[in-house]
């Protein structure tokens, strides 16, 4: 960053320039450190996501077990297997292998030299720290993808994510049109119950909905999930009726003077002026249809064949609580593509968050 | 304003029509075409909604016995102020909401700052990985940090546990779970914290140079400059911390398995309404806890809204 050298840092404490550009440096890389420091703690639970997903279920009941995917370290001697502890003789701190364990002492062989005299050792071997490798189970996957039918799931949310979000971005590009560049009698009137619609919770609203579609024998299939984003929906009709305004009107007028009618200016000016705009749109109703959880819920709870991986997933938490090794893999896999896209796409997204916040 | 242009030439679709239209007509028409989606849908699935819901809240409908359904009047609004359950949820949803709703406010001002500073490099990286997490599927996340606050084999507890201090039973704790779900939060900060920077962005420079040179220093400048000029956006990530916060729902379902444990501590409103409604199918009763929250929830934002101006009206006066 070439801003750091502002002239209100400067300190009469010390005038030397030395002094002053070490000082610089130390606060800056202090600074550094804490924002690292701030940012790896509240990411710190995707890494223990992560490597319990790599674990053996038995590691996770072992008390003393390393919190890196881990086995405890075994090796051979005469044919057969035996663990290996660490063992602290005369100051020293040594792999062994126990291969005679006894009440106070028991007899210990060097792994990497089996020929060596064998070790024997004064003490209780239970109170020793057992040696554990590296060792990352990824069988763990294998299981949580065949146990949830994982390939089904993601087709199910990709299909529902995918044809709600053409209706809702569609749709809202139309109204945000209207709002933008027609003036019509209420328009006020109307652009303000839009906005009001933000603030009202959907329960309200969600009780008769559910009877609506339960009579129209939508109840277990994806129509409930989707036909209603057709509609347009407040948020996006919101930032991009911003957005459009911020068009110069002098391109629609020269399009209308070449005889183009709003649809057409539509299609050919004011959509291709706002493609950040759509983008942001774009990933934010994606994101939301596939991460939603409530509506799949209400209507297929009850229909494996059809869920997204949201309700799936909640449901195999529910099912396999008591083996977390599993729920955090089927935790990785939930994630994977909704992240994966975020860090393509992060640019676009973000500046979509500014839009709808800040102007309003 | 100039009228709209677009009302100016007759293209070619209006010239067959038998009654030349004004042009403002003609533009009024457009605009009702395009908003038109919008208008259907909010007859659909809001307004209409809206009508039945309320009617639904007045009789003592159930999706299974739809055959039986009769008014009752007021019965289930007087039911609900004896309800112990929905006082449990009303208790559970405002404890949890004094707790997350500073603790998010703080942490996304505090991560905006942060992540703001003029001498911090690789911001952009930084935002993005805050921001990530709202990215995961709140199921998926409430899973991750089950484990991770585990009491024996979560990461936090190992770490309390190297100071020698015993770490809470997190979520088996009808103390402790509020605290838990806030830390869980803090994952959700990413939208609040990108419109603070925004804010930040859009305080003048010329401000805090003056507050320098009459001696302000940094928590001086913070509450002197910052906060009051970042007042509006931090009015917006309020009211939308707080609708959230009572309409918290997949966290806490997935936690338990809708079940509000430990001891209905986790049974917050939204999901005493689930239950309510869609487990023991009590429609009529549900619209009414509905009506509820939404009552909360307006009376809340309209007091938040009213609490703004009075401190606009009062920025001018030396406190």
């Amino acid at each position: 960053m070439s801003g750091t050298r502002s002239r209100t840092q400067f300190t009469f404490a010390d005038r030397s320039p030395i002094a002053r550009s070490y000082r610089r440096y130390l606060a800056k890389a202090s600074l550094v450190l804490f924002a690292v420091i701030i940012v790896s703690a509240l990411l710190s639970p995707l890494l223990y996501m992560v490597t319990t997903s790599f674990m053996q279920p038995s590691q996770i009941a072992t008390p003393g077990a390393p919190i890196w995917p881990a086995k405890p370290e075994v090796g051979t001697f005469e044919g057969r297997e035996y663990p290996i502890y660490n063992v602290t003789i005369d100051g020293v701190t040594r792999h062994l292998m126990l291969v005679q364990p006894g009440r106070e002492s028991s007899v210990f062989v060097d792994p990497s030299d089996p020929t060596a005299t064998k070790v024997e050792w004064q003490g209780r071997w239970r109170t020793l720290e057992q040696s554990w490798q590296f060792s990352p189970l990824v069988e763990n996957y294998t299981t949580v993808w065949n146990q949830l039918n994982f390939p089904r799931l993601l087709t199910n949310t990709f299909g529902i994510a995918f044809l709600s979000t053409i209706g809702a971005v569609c749709s809202s590009i139309l109204v945000a049109y209207g709002f933008a560049r027609f003036r019509f009698p209420g328009r006020n009137v109307f652009f303000f119950v839009l906005l009001g619609t933000i603030i009202l919770p959907n329960q309200v609203t969600l009780l008769p909905q559910y009877v609506i579609f339960t009579w129209l024998g939508w109840n277990g299939t994806w129509l409930p999930l989707i036909v209603p984003h057709f509609f347009a929906n407040a948020f996006n009709v919101f930032l991009l009726r911003q957005y459009f305004m911020t068009i110069p009107r002098d391109l629609d007028e020269a399009a209308m003077i070449d005889g183009a009618g709003p649809f057409r200016i539509l299609r050919t000016i004011i959509v291709p002026q706002s493609i950040p705009a759509i983008t942001a749109v774009t990933l934010f109703h994606f994101f939301f249809a596939w991460n939603d959880f409530f509506v799949p819920l209400l209507y297929l709870a009850n229909k494996p064949e059809l869920q997204p991986l949201s309700i799936g997933i909640q449901q195999y938490n529910a099912l396999y609580a008591s083996q977390p090794t599993l729920i955090q893999a089927s935790a990785v896999l939930a994630m994977a593509v909704p992240v994966f896209i975020f860090f393509i796409a992060q640019r676009a997204f973000m500046r979509g968050v500014v839009v709808t916040g800040v102007e309003k | 304003m100039a009228d709209s242009p677009l009302a100016l030439p007759a293209t070619p679709r209006t010239r067959r029509s038998r009654w030349t239209l004004r042009p403002s007509t003609r533009e009024a028409i457009w605009g009702f075409i395009f908003i038109g989606p919008w208008l259907i849908g909010l007859a659909l699935f809001v307004a209409g909604p809206i009508v039945a819901s309320l009617v639904m809240s007045l009789t003592n409908f159930d999706l299974l016995h739809a055959g039986e359904t009769r008014f009752i009047g007021l019965d289930n609004y007087v039911r609900l102020t004896k309800d112990p359950l929905v006082a449990q949820s009303l208790i559970a949803t405002f404890k949890f909401a004094l707790i997350v709703i500073p603790v998010t406010m703080a942490a996304s001002l505090g991560f905006a700052l942060l992540l703001n500073h003029p001498h911090l490099p690789a911001k952009g990286a930084l935002r993005t990985l805050v921001y990530m997490p709202i990215m995961i599927p709140l199921v998926a996340s409430t899973m991750v940090w089950t484990g991770f606050l585990n009491t024996e084999t979560g990461w936090l507890n190992k770490f309390i546990g190297l100071f020698g201090v015993t770490a809470p039973d997190w979520f088996n704790s009808e103390v402790w779970v509020y605290p838990a779900l806030t830390l869980m939060g803090l994952w959700a900060i990413g939208n609040f914290m990108i419109i603070n920077i925004a804010g930040l962005q859009s305080v003048p420079t010329e401000l805090y140079e003056a507050a320098r040179m009459d001696g302000a220093g940094w928590w001086t400048q913070l509450r002197r400059v910052t906060i009051p000029l970042m007042s509006p956006v931090l009015l917006y990530n309020l009211v939308i911390v707080l609708i959230a916060t009572f309409q918290y729902f997949t966290q806490a379902y997935t936690l338990t398995n809708g079940q509000g444990d430990p001891n209905n501590a986790t049974l917050f409103i939204n999901l005493e309404l689930f239950r309510e409604a869609f487990v023991f199918s009590r429609m009529g009763y549900g619209a009414a806890i509905a009506w509820l929250l939404f009552a909360i929830v307006l009376v809340l934002t309209l007091a938040l809204f009213a609490f703004a101006r009075k401190r606009v009206y009062y920025a001018g006066g030396d406190r």
